[in-house]
């Protein structure tokens, strides 16, 4: 199988992620975002940065690249999606994921592990893990607190799209487990469909334990596991 | 030489906390001054149009949704001059 990272100009997560796809022992092609070909890739990164020097709001550029007409399309046709940090900005922005990423509640920019508890593992993207497991992974931003209306993030609940939420330790969902203000601690969305899902903390950052923590292989190893299974892949 | 520029102000819908306005009002405070209760940031845009098209506030409408104002969390106005 083969993993495809998007490079957008101030992209700076792209190198981690092509090495965490290397790890788990698959191939990666770099995606230039001038770029409408998704070069045949199983899954499509939309990696952490600043794309486009964040200018306007995280994200809002970055829809607009060429490469992105091809990922909405992708996305629509059931192929998997993974935005990290600055490209789950990206996600909302393109309106592919629901709600927005607002300036963190404390107005600082956050760089340190934090834990998350799994919400679900029935997604092509969490299937090695178990739910409520805890995982320890590092964030780093100043925009990803979580905003949706009241009546939007009861629909997002009633369809059980929560995957990631911020957790202490023991897997407990508190106020001072929160780490930027989201609105009920919501660390990672998926798509009504679960082939897209957003994230604003860094698995590919948690890939080795001499780094602080290896959970983050999960994520890449059911990536990988379930385009092995070749179920339901939509190849690009 | 109609809509020679639009003028767009692009702010937090009402209800969407603002931790920006009120981190600027906490500064307020503390510069002394007790006479504020409350400030909203926003940022604002001047578009400047091509001559000769019309009207262009369709347009200009178009690009605020698309791109300057996030549907989602914000508002916008726009103003010709």
């Amino acid at each position: 199988m083969k993993f495809g990272v998007v490079t957008f100009p101030g992209s700076n997560c792209d190198y981690d992620a092509y090495a965490a796809a290397k790890l788990v022992g698959e191939d990666v092609e770099f995606l230039w975002h001038q770029s409408t070909d998704l070069l045949g890739c199983d899954v499509v990164i939309l990696p952490g940065g600043f794309a486009h020097g964040d200018y306007l709001r995280s994200g809002a550029i970055a829809r607009f690249s060429p490469i992105m007409q091809s990922v909405v399309k992708f996305a629509s046709g059931g192929g998997l999606v993974m935005g990290i940090c600055n490209g789950f900005q990206v996600l909302v922005e393109s309106r592919l994921l629901p709600g927005a990423l607002m300036r963190n509640d404390h107005l600082r920019f956050s760089c340190k592990h934090i834990y998350v508890r799994v919400e679900r593992n029935d997604l092509p993207f969490t299937s090695a893990c178990q739910i409520g497991d805890v995982l320890k992974i590092p964030i780093a931003h100043k925009d990803g607190n979580y905003y949706n209306f009241q009546g939007d993030l009861q629909t997002l609940n009633a369809h059980n799209q929560v995957v990631f939420r911020y957790c202490d330790r023991q897997g407990n969902i508190t106020a001072e487990s929160n780490p930027n203000g989201s609105a009920d601690n919501i660390a990672g969305i998926t798509n009504r469909e679960g082939n897209v899902l957003g994230m604003m903390p860094h698995p590919e950052r948690a890939m080795e334990r001499i780094l602080g923590s290896d959970d983050g292989l999960r994520l890449f190893e059911s990536i990988r596991a379930f385009c092995r299974r070749g179920v339901n892949v939509e190849k690009a | 030489m109609k809509n020679k520029k639009a003028v767009v102000y692009v702010r937090l819908k009402e209800g969407v906390l603002d931790p920006q306005g009120v981190t600027i009002q906490r500064a307020i405070l503390n510069m002394g001054y007790d006479v504020v209760e409350g400030v909203r940031s926003g940022r604002f845009f001047e578009l400047e149009l091509a001559d000769g098209n019309g009207d262009l506030s369709g347009k200009v409408e178009e690009i605020c949704r698309k791109l300057l104002a996030n549907p989602v969390i914000e508002d916008f106005s726009v103003e010709y001059t």
